[in-house]
């Protein structure tokens, strides 16, 4: 019975241990080029950035623009702390995430509580602000960037990092507190007459996601060892808004499918990053027209998808499920 | 003790006085209509009650506490729930979600069982998903639990409005014309709902409603505003043959109902 009750879960504990197993027998093989390698490490980086994202935008249906900006203020505190400091990495992921929530804190608390399109105003100020003003603090390096940050970023930190921020998003998500934030998007004058204190949850749930934002800068800075102001600027954020939109607001699937396949889209066209910018309007574009939901709307594909396709394909369908 | 008391309440938007020192004191279990011509400031009073605005003048004293300042939600869990004249559903939720989202001001968790799915998680998730069940069952919702809100009929979608005000577990229930909209049939079902919600959660009602066999036939006083002031207080007869009623109805299209 207990089994049976938490077979799910085995289940996808089961194929994420193999997922990981596969990879890293890949790295350490040599199987992976270093490449790819790389890039595998920013579809980590870029999943944790779309699902957070998608918590603010997505699911509580305000409009951020503010995640490159997040993202720098946890690369730079968790760069200060290792570099600077010379404190051990685990630090640095809590300082980065603690900076980038209080950031959110301070941009969230006074733009939430006005309605419409304040927040993606104050947002996208609040990237360029902190962009400028890192460049002319030389305790970080200035426009030169900070160095001498510890490589300590690899495949099991990204696989660790990617699926705890994915749980902690479903979860919450999942929860009384979740449905509140649904419910301030589907209708915020009838969420507050159902008791819901929109301002708070608009603000957790932007904090949640900048402090995410601000874990993706961390190991950002702990794999590339060299950042510099002028990565964080908004085209980067740019990219993230359409990780989300292609795999559609409001599910978590779409983001990860979202983050796997522009990272690889851009991995390929490395070389030529006009062709790159081109792609990503046309995608929108495209993404507007045929598909305003994105790929996958707000389904979310889980273990009983699989089972249904399953059902499916092999002729059991016999038993129609009731959705 | 009068469950509600609310002296000289105004509200002016600009040079437009809206309601203008408006007077009510109800009683535990009264079912009160508050009717008047299109504009009269009808949804002000409601809108004033549960704290989406603030008055120009007077106050609300709300089960003995004054709401001056109050936010909707803090209302809501002081015991008061209503419903609105143009449907607010959670749309693209499941019906279910949308009373399991009004329950949660009754029973809820804090932050850190939600994310790591520790005790009292799972435990109280289950209690809200059995009270929005039952709720669901008492008002013959059930069969749609899973479905997405905006997909039920119109009528269904008024009935789980009411549902999930209910499910706010509300001492005082504004209900903002509910039978807009409907047809005589629902109109006929929304009038035993109404009852019946009155005596079995033992509810204080106050019902705007243009229809007025309905009025007439549920509400023991009604109160009757017109340009913002009240014109007239009283039994459903005594305002139907009331001269200052009639004629603030008179030329409006409500005459044709009116003397149906
Ligand atoms: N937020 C607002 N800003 C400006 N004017 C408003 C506002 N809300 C209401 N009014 C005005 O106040 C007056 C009363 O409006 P209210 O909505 O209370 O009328 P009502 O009696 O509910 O009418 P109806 O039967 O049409 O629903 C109207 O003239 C309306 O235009
Ligand atoms: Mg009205």
């Amino acid at each position: 019975m207990i089994l049976k009750k938490y077979s799910t879960s085995i289940t996808i504990c089961l194929a994420l241990a193999l997922f990981f197993t596969i990879v890293q027998l890949g790295i350490s093989g040599g199987l992976i080029s270093g490449y790819w390698v790389t890039n595998l490490y920013l579809m980590g980086i870029n999943i944790i950035l779309a699902a957070s994202l998608n918590l603010i935008n997505g699911f509580t249906g305000e409009f951020s623009l503010g995640h490159a900006g997040f993202m720098a203020v946890g690369a730079f505190t968790g760069g200060i702390v290792t570099a600077n400091l010379g404190l051990p990495f685990p630090l640095a992921v809590a300082a980065g995430m603690l900076a980038a929530a209080i950031a959110g804190v301070i941009v969230g608390l006074p733009t939430l509580r006005l309605r419409g399109d304040y927040l993606a105003i104050a947002t996208l100020g609040f990237g360029e602000i902190v962009r400028v003003v890192l460049m002319n603090i030389d305790y970080v390096g200035g426009a030169s960037g900070l160095m001498g940050i510890p490589e300590v970023v690899s495949w099991p930190v990204i696989f660790i990092s990617v699926v705890l921020s994915l749980l902690l998003i479903r979860n919450f998500i999942c929860s009384s507190h979740g449905r509140a934030c649904l419910a301030v998007r589907e209708n915020d004058v009838a969420a507050q007459m159902m008791g819901v204190n929109i301002t708070y949850y608009k603000v957790l749930a932007f904090v949640i996601g900048a402090a995410l934002a601000g874990l993706a800068g961390v190991l950002y800075a702990h794999y590339y060892s060299i950042i510099q102001p002028k990565e964080f600027s908004f085209m980067l954020t740019f990219d993230v808004l359409v990780m989300v939109m292609v795999g559609g607001l409001g599910s978590l699937t779409g983001s990860v499918v979202g983050a796997v396949l522009l990272t690889i889209a851009s991995a390929f066209l490395q070389a030529i990053p006009e062709l790159r910018m081109v792609l990503y309007a046309v995608l929108l574009i495209a993404a507007a027209v045929f598909r305003p939901q994105g790929l996958f709307g707000e389904k979310e594909v889980t273990l009983q998808t699989f089972k249904r396709w399953g059902g499916v394909f092999s002729g059991l369908a016999g038993h129609k499920q009731a959705d | 003790m009068a469950l509600l008391d609310i002296n000289k309440l105004t509200k002016n938007f600009g040079g437009l006085v809206a309601l203008n020192n408006f007077d009510l004191h109800l009683e535990q279990g009264a079912l009160v209509g508050l009717i008047g011509p299109n504009g009269a400031g009808k949804t002000t009073v409601f809108n004033l009650l549960s704290g989406f605005y603030q008055p120009s003048g007077g106050e609300i004293i709300f089960d003995g506490k004054n709401l001056k300042g109050k936010h909707p939600h803090q209302i809501t869990k002081m015991g008061m729930a209503r419903t609105f004249q143009n449907i607010r559903l959670f749309g693209n939720l499941s019906v279910l979600d949308n009373v399991k989202i009004a329950y949660q001001s009754v029973v809820n968790y804090g932050l850190l069982p939600a994310f790591l799915r520790i005790p009292p998680f799972s435990r109280r998730e289950e209690q809200i998903e059995k009270a929005a069940l039952n709720f669901l069952e008492i008002f013959d919702l059930r069969k749609y639990a899973g479905e997405k809100a905006r997909n039920l009929p119109y009528g269904e979608q008024r009935r789980l409005e009411i549902t999930r005000a209910l499910a706010t577990n509300p001492r005082l229930l504004l209900l903002d014309e509910p039978a807009a909209g409907m047809n005589p049939q629902e109109t006929h079902e929304l009038l035993s709902l109404v009852r019946r919600i009155r005596d079995e959660f033992k509810l204080t009602i106050i019902l705007i409603e243009h229809d007025m066999s309905l009025v007439m036939g549920l509400c023991e006083r009604v109160l009757v505003l017109d340009y913002g002031s009240l014109i007239a207080e009283g039994s459903p007869k005594e305002i139907q043959q009331n001269p200052r009623v009639i004629e603030a109805y008179l030329g409006d299209e409500e005459v044709a109902v009116w003397e149906e």
